[in-house]
């Protein structure tokens, strides 16, 4: 008993065990999340890469001059004005003269989008030589039909129990058949605003909107945290005030988002009568989020500058302010710039308090600057969701997809500027 | 501030008169808080002299370097108390800059602490914030001077723009002495420079504050009493906050008046 080697020999098998229980532990516990994350992303993907495509169908479309320009004036203005709806139902009328029935016109109709009677009022007012002719004409089907390309309806169900009827079903396959109707790359989801039809609806509004809410989230987070950040730290004395004000920081920083939205509401719409659902409010409220969390890192990154460096510049007679402009600040530089993107990329996601601020209404024009109306990528998800519609769904899933690659990105660019910005002691 | 400035009693006696003082302390109190560090000191810095601080840990050796520069002030508890003159210029005093008073007190530090910016840069720092400098031209020119001083020219003079953290320890501690001299100092503080350096690098800033004593008052805080025996001309013996005994160098450790100082350096106490 009194022998050590015997005593550490017989405790080395137990102790070599919990060792080896704990990695195992460990390694499940990674595997496990890393299969969420999997699951998670797989869904996401599968659901929504859909959305990035869109299917046509092309139809010959006469333009009669007498109805749309009777004068030959060509002039936009007069274009814009003429009745392309009926001009579009009569070319599918002839393509499909069949259709006899009102019944049977209406789902004949149904086939394309009903925004689509723009899409040739478009191309004909950007090519007013098109007046007149007859040509074809590229138009966006109606979210049932692109759902049915996409294999989201099953044919073989009843006919009662799909949104397609089984004559939609026979003019789709002839249109097939004469290579008419075919999957696009959706260019629109990229570059379009919202819109009650999905088919029609894109993410650039929202992603407008989140980039203006976020440059003025970060034009008056940064600034003014990283100063308060570098007030308390360096200049404030250490006392019982710096330390209260410490503490509030961190309990705001775990306050509730919604919270500032609700303090937003009342102060910077009801008081200041700011101008409601814009980015400039929405981005103001994300930096009252964002401010704490900016606060902390810029704080935490300030106090691992090494005491040594301010000496050195004390010693050599520089003042309070130069030593810390020349020489703190930029060391803690990288580390605050990281908090400040990682903290962006919360303010990115964050939902409730633009809830709040009334960016949740439905916005179809894109915002040109940060006083207009707009919405922002994860409220446009939200909304998204919650329609009724087929096509939603995976256009919520690509709008997903899309915030995701942008927070993956913000991420990126925090791990880069750390790595180029950092000074190796 | 309680300034004294009778020059008599016990510890004044001590000799504490050296050839022309450039520092003279009378009766200076230093405390942290509560907490006295510094009890009485009387003391002279000789211009153009090394003067060594010796004694015990926490004796209170930096804390008295410290306030020749004033750099006690950034921390908010510690206070001074006596009379501290530079020159005949109370340091203490409130119309004193210490901006105008670190140009004229440089310090190195126990670690050396360049800059994580160029050679160059590090030099260039202090004459750049205090405008003695007009055109880069002169600006190169006091960088090339002030590390020929420190004698680290030689080895640096192909790679200026190369991080000053990217020296060697001894390097870099003679880059800090290239820089505190390069703001033009009279006297230059050095809190324990050579703790961190090994043998040779140590021999090679010895051999350089023995050069620069020519033009530079220098004090030395320092651990180890061969050094403080090679390169000072005068020591000053600190013991729980009080200076024991000054006196030149030679007879500090040749034939020393008090019994502490006697044991400290035949080391029975530290
Ligand atoms: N910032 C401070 N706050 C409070 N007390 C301090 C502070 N700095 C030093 N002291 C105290 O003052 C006394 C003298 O410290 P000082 O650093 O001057 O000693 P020293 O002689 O330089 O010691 P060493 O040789 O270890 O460097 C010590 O008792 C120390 O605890
Ligand atoms: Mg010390």
């Amino acid at each position: 008993m009194t022998d050590p080697d015997s005593i550490i020999a017989t405790g080395r098998s137990p102790r070599h065990k919990a060792e080896l229980r704990f990695r195992a532990y460990g390694i499940a516990a990674i595997i496990v999340s890393l299969g969420f994350l999997v699951v998670m992303v797989g869904a996401i993907v599968s659901r929504g890469t859909g959305a990035f495509q869109q299917t046509f169908v092309q139809i010959e479309i006469n333009v009669p001059a007498n109805k749309v320009d009777p004068q030959g004036t060509r002039d936009p203005n007069v274009i814009k004005k003429a009745r392309f709806s009926s001009i579009l139902k009569k070319a599918m009328r002839q393509r499909f003269p069949e259709a006899k029935s009102r019944q049977d016109k209406k789902s004949l109709y149904k086939l394309v989008s009903s925004t689509a009677e723009y899409t040739v009022r478009d191309a004909v007012v950007a090519d007013p030589s098109l007046v007149g002719e007859t040509s074809t004409f590229s138009i966006r089907a109606s979210s049932d039909v692109d759902m049915f390309m996409k294999g989201n309806i099953d044919p073989t169900l009843e006919q009662s129990r799909r949104r397609i009827d089984d004559k939609q079903l026979a003019w789709i396959e002839q249109l097939r058949a004469a290579g008419q109707i075919e999957k696009q790359f959706n260019t629109q989801f990229f570059t379009g605003g919202d819109s009650r039809e999905p088919e029609q609806a894109g993410i650039w509004g929202a992603l407008a909107g989140s980039s203006l809410t976020l440059l003025v989230c970060f034009l008056l987070s940064f600034p003014l945290g990283v100063l308060a950040a570098v007030y308390l730290e360096e200049f404030a004395s250490k006392g019982r005030i710096n330390r209260l004000i410490e503490v509030n920081i961190n309990n705001l920083a775990a306050v509730p988002s919604i919270v500032f939205g609700l303090l937003g509401l009342a102060i910077f719409l009801n008081f200041f009568q700011l101008p409601r659902s814009t980015p400039l409010v929405g981005g103001m409220v994300l930096a009252l989020m964002t401010l704490p969390t900016i606060i902390i890192a810029s704080r935490a990154s300030l106090r691992a500058v090494p005491p040594s460096i301010r000496e050195a510049a004390f010693g050599l007679g520089a003042s309070k302010v130069q030593t810390t402009f020349h020489h703190v600040v930029p060391l803690a530089m990288p580390g605050m710039l990281t908090g400040t993107i990682l903290g962006m990329a919360q303010a990115l996601g964050e939902t409730a308090p633009l809830l709040m601020i009334g960016m949740v209404a439905f916005i179809v024009d894109i915002p040109g600057g940060v006083t207009e109306a707009a919405t922002a990528l994860p409220v446009q998800i939200f909304l998204w969701a919650d329609s009724p519609e087929r096509g939603f769904l995976e256009k919520t899933s690509a709008a997903i997809l899309v915030l995701l690659i942008f927070l993956v990105i913000m991420n990126l660019i925090a791990i880069i500027l750390r790595r180029r910005l950092e000074v190796r002691w | 501030m309680n300034i004294q400035t009778n020059i008599g009693g016990a510890t004044a006696e001590q000799a504490n008169i050296v050839p022309n003082p450039i520092i003279e302390v009378r009766q200076a109190q230093v405390f942290y808080g509560e907490k006295q560090a510094i009890v009485d000191v009387d003391v002279d810095i000789q211009q153009n002299a090394v003067t060594a601080f010796i004694g015990p840990s926490g004796c209170g050796k930096s804390t008295i370097l410290r306030c020749f520069n004033r750099m006690n002030d950034v921390i908010p508890i510690c206070r001074v108390e006596g009379s501290i003159t530079l020159a005949g210029q109370e340091i203490y005093a409130p119309e004193v800059d210490v901006v105008v008073l670190r140009q004229k007190v440089g310090m190195v530090f126990q670690k050396p602490n360049p800059f994580p910016k160029s050679i160059f840069d590090n030099i260039a720092y202090g004459p750049k914030i205090h405008g003695l400098t007009t055109s880069k031209a002169d600006l190169e020119e006091v960088v090339e001077t002030s590390l020929k001083r420190a004698g680290l020219w030689e080895e640096v003079k192909d790679r200026l723009d190369q991080p000053g953290t990217g020296l060697s320890g001894g390097q870099q501690q003679r880059l800090c002495i290239a820089r505190a001299i390069a703001v033009q100092p009279s006297v230059i503080l050095m809190d324990e420079p050579c703790s961190a350096l090994d043998p040779i690098a140590t021999a090679t800033v010895e051999t350089l504050i023995d050069e620069l004593r020519e033009k530079y008052t220098i004090i030395i805080v320092t651990h180890s009493m061969q050094q403080a025996a090679r390169v000072s001309q005068n020591t000053a013996f600190f013991h729980l906050g009080e200076l024991v005994e000054f006196g030149t160098t030679e007879q500090i450790f040749s034939a020393p008046r008090e019994e502490r100082t006697q044991n400290y350096i035949t080391g029975r106490i530290g």
